[in-house]
């Protein structure tokens, strides 16, 4: 692998963060890191996608009019979406079940478009594939750390096995139920990005005002 | 992007190409006629991904769909105590299945269960009836004339019936079972084996804490009233022996489900099949 192929697998998953530094695709990262097995199943599902429609989008990008580039992405990604979903139905059937509605949203998701306008309509196919594969492994780095904390600290468990014993069960963790509400991954992602912003100062934007002293404003 | 307009850039995606799609390939981008055929073009790849892939796993999806009715009802009726007995004993002929006329509460004995797929029906005009809307609070516009019940009886005793009940949640139609005991007033299960609710909000209808808050609730007060449902304040000593707590955060898909329970077990449900059986 040359070094621009390193560069675009290896840049999304912390300098460029689609949820970290684009804030791209909350929603279902809110929605679905109840438990770290949604996680893992959300991610592994946004990554087959990523990487199928930024290949067949690169690998016809020449022949693409203009005028309905919209519309011949979304139908793309629309039909890999749903084939996802099917095969989620039928081969994990329970975790399908969790994911409900959220599988079939992927179409709606910021980040697989940005990916498909941005990179693969302007990029071979085998960089295109690695760009997808790059930022559906920061997408789901995120999720998964996301799902873990929230997981272990909402019921004690790591994909349903007990890792912590829970007051209930005789043991001494007391379980931090907001953790089981979406709102928690909004604070568990927004500490997330405080983290990285203060380990890579890079990503801080210059301000873009200064607060008025009290004597000017006067 | 003038660059574009021609024949592709021989960078190695398909550089190989057969005439006639050469001849697409080298049309104008921006012309109508590439238009029109790239759009059709790509509207066929999505619709034969996306049929040959429903069509290829349809059955495995369809097993998965029917395994998880069929855990559904066997969990409520796994809820009775010394069923396990009762099976051992019977070999699993305990569980026997009727085809009851809704409009009258009659088995009927005509029909074999097994050919009636009432959610077929329900669609079927000559099959079903439509529900008057001031009385449709399950939001599901028609029901099929005849419904599957089960009925578990022991040493000619009825233990357990099991009711089929859907109805409008917030974001989809849940299907799933009521399981009743033989007095036809005690609640034994409620589950759903097929729901789009929110996962983790209204998602939470076929968890096991839910199931559970439903279990040993009274359909009818002592006078005859049907006073089952989702309890819409605080429980009071009053409401609580027919009252379960509604989901948190799931408001609407609680109240989906107050309306079918309170549906299926109505007139226009399974009331008048149950008032046969209290009566007998």
């Amino acid at each position: 692998m040359n070094d621009e192929r390193i560069r675009t697998l290896m840049n999304p998953l912390i300098n460029e963060n689609a949820i970290t530094v684009q804030i791209l695709g909350l929603c279902i990262a809110l929605a679905v890191t109840k438990t770290l097995a949604t996680a893992l199943v959300m991610s592994a599902a946004v990554m087959a996608v990523l990487v199928l429609s930024g290949s067949v989008i690169s690998f016809i990008r020449h022949h693409i009019p203009r005028s309905i580039r919209l519309i011949v992405q979304l139908t793309i990604i629309a039909s890999l979406v749903i084939v996802v979903d099917q095969v989620l139905r039928a081969y994990a059937f329970e975790l399908s079940k969790q994911l409900s509605v959220f599988v079939g949203l992927i179409v709606t998701n910021c980040l697989i478009f940005s990916r498909a306008e941005t990179f693969a309509m302007n990029n071979r196919v085998v960089l295109s594939a690695l760009d997808g594969l790059g930022n559906g492994l920061g997408y789901g780095a995120i999720l998964v750390m996301v799902g873990t904390v929230r997981e272990l600290l909402g019921t004690g468990k790591l994909l349903g096995e007990t890792v912590l014993l829970t007051t209930t069960e005789g043991g001494w963790f007391q379980p931090f139920t907001l953790m089981l509400l979406p709102p928690s991954a909004f604070f568990l992602i927004g500490l997330l990005i405080w983290g990285i912003r203060t380990w890579k100062t890079a990503q801080v934007e210059p301000r873009e005002y200064l607060a008025a002293q009290p004597e000017e404003v006067r | 992007m003038p660059g574009d307009l021609t024949e592709a850039k021989p960078d190695g995606d398909g550089a190989r190409r057969r005439s006639w799609l050469g001849r697409i390939a080298s049309m104008p981008n921006d012309g109508i006629a590439k238009t029109l055929i790239v759009a059709l073009l790509v509207a066929l790849f999505g619709s034969v991904l996306v049929s040959g892939s429903a069509i290829l796993l349809r059955p495995r999806i369809e097993a998965n769909l029917e395994g998880e009715r069929q855990r559904n009802l066997l969990e409520i009726v796994q809820r009775l105590p010394g069923i396990e007995q009762l099976f051992d004993r019977v070999e699993g002929a305990a569980v026997e299945a009727f085809v009851v006329d809704l409009a009258t509460g009659e088995i009927d004995r005509s029909m074999l269960p097994e050919q009636l797929d009432s959610r077929a029906a329900a669609q079927d005009p000559s099959r079903s009836v439509a529900i008057p809307s001031d009385r449709d609070i399950a939001g599901i516009k028609r029901r099929s004339s005849h419904e599957v019940v089960y009925l578990l009886r022991s040493s000619g005793m009825l233990r357990l019936i099991v009711l089929p009940v859907r109805g409008q949640g917030y974001a989809s139609t849940l299907y799933g079972y009521l399981g009743l005991a033989g007095d036809a007033n005690t609640v034994v299960g409620l589950g759903f084996y097929q729901h789009g609710e929110t996962p983790g909000l209204g998602g939470q209808v076929d968890s096991p804490e839910w199931r559970a808050r439903w279990e040993g609730k009274m359909v009818l007060s002592p006078d005859g009233k049907l006073r089952i449902g989702v309890a819409k304040g605080a429980p009071t000593a009053a409401n609580a022996p027919y009252e379960v707590d509604g989901l948190t955060g799931a408001t609407f898909t609680s109240q989906g489900v107050n309306n079918l329970v309170r549906f299926w077990l109505g007139d226009d449900g399974f009331g008048p099949f149950l008032n046969r059986i209290r009566q007998q």
